[in-house]
C-alpha cells in the first residue's frame, strides 16, 4: 500500500470510528451494477423496531462525486446509509434526490444536510413536505418515539425538477424526470444513462401492495411512458430490484383492477365504505401489507373517479 | 440517549413514579370536556344511543378522506325530530367538523360525510332536538399510518376543480311509491387548513375552505351545514330526506374567501 493510501485508510477509518460514536453502523447495500449501490428495506410498516428502514435507498458513484437516492425513514437510517457511502468512497455527496415526499424516503436527509449537498425533488415536493411535513413529524413520534423522530428534520429540495433535468457526476449523467401525479403528487425517476439502471421511486412496487396517494389515472398514465424508457433493470421504491419492464406487469393489474373495480361500484350507486371492502378483493392473496393498504387505495381511488 | 436515561422509565415504572413523557400526558388528558364548554356552553349532554348513531371505520385508512354517516335513531312515532347534528374530531386541529341544521320538513334520517383525522380521537355526534336537550353520542378512531396525511393528494386538480358541484340521485328500494329520496351533493375546493406552514416563505399558508352550504327543495331547507377545516377536500354529503313534490334541488356554497357557488337542478335530471 502506498503512503497517500494509507493515510487515506487512516482518514477513512477516523470517519469510520466518529460515525460509529454517533450510533451510526453502516446500513448494508449491494452494488447491483457498476458504481450503484442498493439497500433493500423491509416490506413492512415504519415502527420503532426496524427504524423506519422499509424502502429502498441507494447512491450512485461517478468519476467526480456522489448521488444518494431517497434517504430512508430516520435520521438514523440516513446516518448509516451515509456511513455505506463513506466506506466505499471519498468522493463529495453532491446531490440527495428525494423520489418523492413520504416519510420513508426522506426522513434521513438531516443526515446529508452538511455543506456541499443540494437537495433535488419535484417542483411540488416543497409544497408537499409544508403541508404533510408537520403531521407526518406527530404521527411517527406517536408510532416509532421521540428518540428516533426528534433527530428527523423536513429538508425540502433547492434544486426542483419541473420536467427533466440531466446530473453529471463526472463520466455519468444522470436523467431525472418529474411525473404528473400518480403515486404521489410529486414522483421523480432517475435514469442512469452508463448501466441502464431506473431508480423509480414508489412508482414501481414489487411484492408490497401499491399505495395510491396521488393519482389512480395519472399513475396509470405514467405507467405507460414508464415503460418506453429503455432500462434493463428497475431499483422500485420497495420490493427487489428487477428486470425492465417485466416488473411493471403485477402493479398494473393491480392498480387497473382497483380502477375498473371503483368506477363500477360508483356507477352502482354504493358509497364509498362498500369501495373500501369490495375494491380489488381478489388482489389480497397476490401482495404483502395488502390489509394496511388496499381499504385506503380503494378511498382515494373512489374520491378521485366520482368526478369522472 | 445514554444507558441511564433510556432506563429512566422502567426505573420510574418500578419505583411506582408517574413518569409522563409528552405524547402520554396528551392522550392521557380528555378534550372532551373543554369542547363541551367550548362549542355546547356546558350544556347538558344526554346520552344519545337511541336518537343518533356514528359509524366510522374503526382505523381511518386514508387520513384525508375518512368516511362517515350520522344516522337518526328516533323511531318514526317519537313526536320529536332532530334540529341539528354537531360533529366533533376530539383531537384534531379544529375539533368542530361540522354542524348540519336539519329542513324541519325534509325528514333528513343520514347523514354521510367524509372527514379528515389527524390523531388518535373520540369522535362525537351532537344532536340536538325539538325538546331542547343535547344527546351525545361517540365512536373511537385509530390513526392512519404509513403515508397518508390529512392534506390533499392532488394539489393542483383540487384547484382546478373549484366551485364545480355535482348533484346525483340514488335509487332507493321504496322508491318511487315513496317519497324518501337519497341524494348526494359534491363540491370541488381544495378545504386547506391553513394549519400547516411553508417551509419556503416560514408564512402559514392561509386556510381556504367551505363554511356553509344550503341545500333547498325549491325555497324550502333540506340540510345545511357550518363547515371547517375538517371536512375533506372536495366537501361531499350524501344524504336522505323526503321530496315535497318540488320540481328543482338548489345548492349554495360559501367559502372563507367569499366565494358564493349557486347550482340547481332539475331533480328528476340529476348531473353537473
Amino acid at each position: 500500500m502506498s503512503r497517500i493510501a494509507r493515510i487515506i485508510a487512516a482518514l477513512s477509518l477516523l470517519g469510520t470510528v466518529t460515525l460509529a460514536q454517533a450510533g451510526a453502523a453502516e446500513l448494508p447495500v449491494s452494488e447491483v451494477a457498476t458504481g450503484i449501490f442498493v439497500h433493500s428495506g423491509a416490506i413492512a410498516l415504519m415502527t420503532r423496531e426496524n427504524e423506519g428502514d422499509i424502502a429502498n435507498v441507494g447512491f450512485i458513484v461517478g468519476d467526480a462525486a456522489v448521488a444518494v437516492i431517497d434517504t430512508g425513514g430516520s435520521f438514523h437510517e440516513g446516518e448509516a446509509l451515509l456511513a455505506a457511502v463513506r466506506a466505499r468512497t471519498n468522493k463529495p455527496i453532491r446531490y440527495v434526490i428525494n423520489t418523492h415526499g413520504h416519510p420513508d424516503h426522506v426522513f434521513g436527509n438531516a443526515a446529508f444536510a452538511a455543506g456541499g449537498t443540494s437537495f433535488v425533488g419535484h417542483s411540488k415536493l416543497p409544497q408537499a413536505l409544508a403541508t404533510r411535513g408537520p403531521y407526518y413529524l406527530d404521527n411517527f413520534r406517536r408510532i416509532m418515539g421521540s428518540e428516533l423522530i426528534d433527530p428527523v428534520k423536513i429538508i425540502a429540495p433547492t434544486l426542483l425538477v419541473s420536467d427533466t433535468m440531466t446530473l453529471d457526476l463526472g463520466a455519468r449523467r444522470l436523467i431525472l424526470r418529474a411525473w404528473r401525479a400518480g403515486h404521489s403528487d410529486c414522483d421523480v425517476t432517475v435514469y442512469d444513462e452508463a448501466s441502464k439502471t431506473l431508480f423509480t421511486g414508489d412508482l414501481v412496487f414489487l411484492r408490497h401492495i401499491p399505495v395510491m396517494d396521488g393519482s389512480i389515472r395519472g399513475w396509470l398514465e405514467t405507467l405507460k411512458e414508464l415503460e418506453a424508457i429503455p432500462a434493463q433493470r428497475v431499483i422500485p421504491g420497495h420490493g427487489p430490484v428487477s428486470d425492465w419492464p417485466a416488473a411493471l406487469a403485477d402493479e398494473r393489474r393491480y392498480l387497473s383492477t382497483l380502477l375498473s373495480d371503483v368506477r363500477a361500484l360508483n356507477k352502482s350507486g354504493e358509497p364509498i365504505r362498500a369501495a373500501a371492502e369490495k375494491a380489488a378483493a381478489e388482489e389480497r392473496a397476490r401482495w404483502e401489507l395488502f390489509g394496511d393498504y388496499n381499504a385506503r387505495n380503494a378511498t382515494a381511488a373512489f374520491s378521485e373517479i366520482e368526478w369522472e | 440517549m445514554s444507558k441511564w436515561t433510556r432506563r429512566l422509565p422502567l426505573i420510574a415504572a418500578l419505583l411506582g413514579i408517574a413518569f409522563a413523557v409528552p405524547a402520554q400526558a396528551e392522550e392521557a388528558s380528555d378534550p372532551w370536556p373543554g369542547l363541551v364548554q367550548d362549542i355546547f356552553n356546558n350544556r347538558a349532554m344526554n346520552d344519545g344511543s337511541s336518537v343518533i348513531g356514528i359509524e366510522m371505520p374503526y382505523r381511518a385508512e386514508d387520513a384525508a378522506i375518512v368516511p362517515v354517516t350520522l344516522r337518526s335513531k328516533l323511531s318514526p312515532a317519537d313526536s320529536r325530530r332532530i334540529r341539528s347534528i354537531t360533529l366533533v374530531i376530539d383531537r384534531n386541529p379544529a375539533p368542530m367538523a361540522a354542524k348540519f341544521e336539519l329542513g324541519p320538513d325534509a325528514n333528513v334520517t343520514e347523514i354521510s360525510t367524509r372527514v379528515r383525522v389527524n390523531n388518535y380521537t373520540d369522535v362525537h355526534a351532537v344532536a340536538e332536538l325539538t325538546d331542547g336537550q343535547l344527546y351525545v353520542s361517540k365512536v373511537y378512531v385509530k390513526a392512519s399510518g404509513g403515508c397518508s396525511a390529512p392534506a390533499g393528494k392532488n394539489v393542483e386538480e383540487a384547484q382546478s376543480r373549484l366551485g364545480k358541484m355535482r348533484y346525483r340521485q340514488f335509487a332507493r328500494e321504496e322508491a318511487p311509491a315513496s317519497r324518501v329520496r337519497e341524494a348526494q351533493i359534491m363540491i370541488g375546493h381544495p378545504n386547506n387548513s391553513g394549519l400547516q406552514m411553508d417551509q419556503v416563505t416560514q408564512l402559514y399558508i392561509p386556510a381556504f375552505f367551505v363554511n356553509q352550504l344550503k341545500l333547498t327543495q325549491d325555497d324550502s331547507l333540506v340540510l345545511s351545514m357550518e363547515g371547517g377545516i375538517s371536512i375533506s377536500e372536495d366537501p361531499n354529503l350524501r344524504f336522505t330526506y323526503v321530496s315535497n313534490g318540488a320540481k328543482r334541488f338548489r345548492a349554495e356554497a360559501k367559502d372563507t374567501d367569499g366565494h358564493v357557488f349557486r347550482s340547481e337542478w332539475d331533480v328528476e335530471k340529476p348531473g353537473t
